[in-house]
């Protein structure tokens, strides 16, 4: 389905986000951008702490004092403000969720590669489920089978709306849970994704030798405005979902 | 008449098109309504709240974020809605 925008020749949706395999055609473990980037992000963020952690000096300088300063933030802002200083623990898990979405997102605003992976619904889905999945299993561990009772039933609610209020508990905790996890990252940064395509083909399009000219620095000055708020949109939904996992997970806990 | 009735029948097709990107349009757009106003309080509140205690600023940052998300995925159901009445 082609979406007509007056005389422009906008590309339809699956131009943005579908990419051919180059690698393995057609096969299971074809390998197309996307999971090409998917690598690399991970690859960056490994040799990234890698180089950071590999000679420990007391004063620490460069890419030591940068991984120094991500990790701490991560730890005090996030695993330590949600799930408590006992949980200091969950920092190594935490921070590779932060640091590998940051990258995949920051490599979707790299020029020529400009693909975000979590504008496929894929890696989103497979985030949301690992979360979710360790919610369930550190509840189970916390609190043995009550963690289901615990979690449907909150204390200090009358008998009268038990039934009401335990449906709409399984159906926030473990369904909408996950799913808004999930809708909320791959939203994002496809919304991201194509409006900076709006922006670039409606440029390009004025880019002519005529009277419409003149209105090219406005598509131009929003194109590079959004890719200033994309590269906020990308450090904003890495935290965030960095903290609804801990949250998540820090309820599973604790209980009610 | 088979030409006229193939044609009425492309013509109700581009029909149920149209009517279609309207509904995923006002679909969204009333979506975005209650979760516009519920994020507005949330901000509005937790600015409050940071000015009167700027020592509470982190954990009332945390905290807004999270009544965000919470506010937020009601539009969010509503995106996933347009995005399957237009692409699907």
């Amino acid at each position: 389905m082609t979406v007509i925008t007056g005389a422009l020749d906008f590309p339809p949706v699956s131009h943005l986000l579908e990419w051919p395999d180059f690698l393995l055609k057609g096969s299971l473990l074809g390998i197309n951008k996307v999971v090409l980037l998917t690598i690399m992000g991970a690859v960056l963020v490994v040799v990234f702490f890698w180089a950071a952690g590999r000679r420990q000096a007391v004063v620490p300088s460069g890419a030591q004092n940068l991984g120094e300063m991500a990790i701490e933030f991560v730890e005090r802002d996030i695993v330590v403000n949600v799930m408590g200083p006992e949980a200091k623990h969950w920092t190594p898990f935490i921070a590779s969720i932060f640091f590998f979405i940051l990258a995949l997102n920051l490599l979707g605003l790299v020029p020529v590669l400009q693909m975000p992976v979590n504008a496929r619904m894929a890696l989103p889905m497979y985030l949301a489920l690992q979360t979710w999945l360790l919610m369930i299993l550190v509840g189970f561990k916390h609190q043995g089978f009550k963690f289901i009772p615990n979690t449907l039933f909150p204390p200090g609610v009358p008998k009268a709306l038990m039934p009401l209020l335990a449906f709409i508990e399984l159906l926030s905790v473990f369904i909408l849970r996950p799913f808004t996890l999930m809708v909320r990252l791959f939203a994002n940064l496809m919304a991201g994704h194509m409006l900076l395509t709006t922006f670039y083909v409606l440029s390009s399009a004025l880019f002519v030798k005529s009277v419409l000219v003149v209105a090219l620095p406005l598509p131009v000055f929003m194109a590079i405005f959004v890719t200033a708020f994309e590269l906020l949109v990308a450090l904003l939904q890495a935290y965030i979902f960095s903290i609804l996992t801990a949250v998540y997970i820090s309820e599973s806990m604790h209980g009610h | 008449m088979i030409e006229l009735l193939a044609q009425t029948g492309q013509e109700a097709g581009e029909l149920l098109d149209g009517l279609k990107a309207v509904g995923a349009g006002l679909g969204y757009g009333l979506a975005a309504i209650g979760p516009g106003v519920g994020i507005g309080l949330v901000v509005g509140h937790a600015i409050d709240a940071m000015a009167r205690q700027p020592e509470m600023a982190g954990t009332v940052r945390t905290t807004m974020f999270l009544g965000i998300a919470f506010a937020e995925a009601l539009a969010l159901i509503g995106f996933v809605v347009f995005i399957l009445l237009n692409f699907a």
